[in-house]
């Protein structure tokens, strides 16, 4: 009897689906044993490689992620033996010889990922260090990949990405879930790189690398929630992205201005996102721990829900979010939601105070000559849409900021 | 896994000698010895006389060069450094934000070297 041969392109596509289902899965299950990042990735690569040979020829084995698992592992002992590492070699290989040994190749391998992710927005790495490894270790991203995302050459990124390994085994970043005493602060590290992440693929237009990285941010907030369920933050943070993606969609116009939220169309919204959102900052909220994402996740929220918006309740909401983030952004939104709530003046006077802070702020200036244009001050709100037209860093914005101009200059057409 | 905390403080900045805050300074680190202690996380730890003391020496072409004052000007001087012994990083930064002058000065962290591995 002869077994019919695998087909080369199933076998080569159901490698393709396991690289990006459980890549960072198999890859933090290989850190945590061998305690080197390089060297897990090296190994997983070897692995891949010889799975592309033996599948090929056998099939695919009952377990897929643990047979690569077990053959990673191989994988590292030979590397190490033939590495010129020699102080290292005799105890490691003996370790890693008894650790293989006893892995068995079932699909059951524990998930490390939180623990990695952790390692990965460790604040001893630099902000873009921590975006950039989290992007490649965790979610499915190549370092081609991840440089397109950040407009770097590969070689910069590789040499970034190998310089954060180095650090993390040289300077003994823990692979470890923090303590209850850091865990608040490390927490928000983790949160910040992951909204990053998002901020990054939703600010960059509409191309399919830009629509990639918001999802990879929602995977990965996603998979927060799901290794450590229950923290309110995290449910505000993938509340936050999922109403924010689910306005998408409508974001540009078909000339590719961008529309700001008022303008929207309303019926391109993703409407199973926005409730999904919606759920999740009612399970935030009712845990009673607020911090950032769950009021911008609430603020946003309340500006899917109505129209207009309930701007009395949002400026209540900035209060709040002021007294956790008193930064001058904030100051200028909360502005904005005073004006819109009625008090007009009193929001004129909040931006003024800001205008040395925000002076080159493109925001700050549209914002401000919304607001003018709103007080009846015609003039000093072209002016100040000028400065903004002047600031805009692309072209969209510039040209949804000419048409708002336009329009004000000649109120009749 | 050995760590050296080194702790660069600008010395304008520091409480100066004699003042009530010099002294609750002072008791911030014999505190703070006795904590590293307890967690035998101790290995070694001194204070260093101020730049004005130091001299610098480097061996060219065979020859001893000599200079007065520290290899580089800097704000922020070398003024002492511990040595911690912990399981990693994260156990380093917490001990070294431990340290008085953390709330003057800078103090960097560093893995020492492990000739054995």
């Amino acid at each position: 009897m002869t077994l019919a041969a695998p087909d080369p392109q199933s076998v080569s596509r159901a490698i393709a689906a396991l690289v990006r289902t459980d890549r960072g899965r198999l890859l933090s299950a290989l850190i945590t044993r061998l305690k080197d990042f390089q060297l897990a990735e090296e190994a997983l690569q070897d692995a891949l490689a010889s799975a592309v040979v033996h599948w090929g020829r056998a099939g695919l084995p009952a377990s897929p992620r643990g047979w690569l698992l077990k053959v990673a592992l191989r994988k590292a002992i030979d590397r190490l033996r033939t590495s010129a590492r020699e102080g290292r070699k005799a105890t490691e290989i003996a370790r890693l010889s008894v650790a293989e040994a006893a892995e068995t190749t079932t699909d059951d391998i524990p998930d490390e990922r939180l623990r990695l992710i952790f390692t990965c927005c460790h604040p001893a790495l630099e902000p873009k260090t921590r975006v950039a490894l989290t992007l490649r270790t965790l979610g499915g991203l190549s370092t081609t990949e991840v440089a397109d995302a950040f407009l770097d050459n590969e070689t910069t990124m590789g040499q970034r990405l190998s310089r954060a390994r180095t650090k993390i085994l040289g300077a003994g970043i823990p692979y470890a879930v923090p303590g209850p005493e850091d865990w608040d602060e490390r927490l928000q590290s983790v949160l910040k790189v992951v909204y990053l992440i998002f901020n990054q693929g939703y600010s960059d237009g509409d191309g399919g690398r830009a629509r990639q990285l918001s999802e990879e941010a929602i995977y990965l907030a996603r998979m927060l929630n799901e290794l450590r369920p229950g923290q309110a933050e995290v449910e505000g943070l993938l509340g936050l992205m999922l109403i924010t993606e689910a306005r998408r969609a409508a974001r540009l116009a078909s000339d590719g201005t961008s529309v700001s939220i008022p303008f929207q169309d309303r019926t391109l919204w993703d409407q199973g996102r926005i409730a999904e959102g919606v759920a999740l900052l009612d399970e935030a909220m009712a845990r009673r721990a607020a911090g950032p994402f769950q009021i911008k996740a609430a603020i946003a929220a309340l500006h899917a829900q109505a129209e207009p918006p309930d701007w009395p309740q949002i400026v209540l909401l900035y209060d709040s979010l002021l007294r956790m983030e008193p930064t001058p952004v904030v100051q200028l939104n909360r502005a904005v939601a005073l004006a819109e709530a009625g008090a007009v003046e009193a929001g004129l006077r909040v931006l003024e105070s800001l205008a040395p802070a925000l002076a080159a702020y493109q925001p700050f200036h549209a914002a401000h000559a919304e607001v003018l244009a709103r007080s009846g001050r015609a003039e000093a709100a072209l002016a100040a849409y000028d400065r903004a037209i002047s600031l805009a860093s692309n072209p969209s914005d510039a040209a949804f900021l000419r048409r708002r101009r336009d329009q004000l200059a000649e109120p009749s057409s | 896994m050995q760590y050296m905390a080194l702790i660069y403080n600008d010395p304008s900045l520091e409480p100066a000698y004699g003042t009530p805050e010099f002294q609750a300074m002072m008791q911030g680190y014999a505190a703070f010895n006795e904590t590293l202690k307890a967690a035998g996380a101790y290995v070694s730890g001194e204070g260093l006389r101020d730049v004005d003391t130091a001299t610098s020496l480097r061996v060219r072409d065979g020859k001893v060069e000599t200079m007065d004052g520290p290899f580089a000007e800097t704000k922020e001087r070398l003024g002492g450094y511990y040595i911690f012994d912990v399981p990693d990083l994260d156990a380093a930064l917490r001990f070294a934000a431990m340290i008085p002058s953390a709330a003057y000065g800078t103090i960097e962290v560093r893995p020492v070297m492990d000739y054995n591995i």
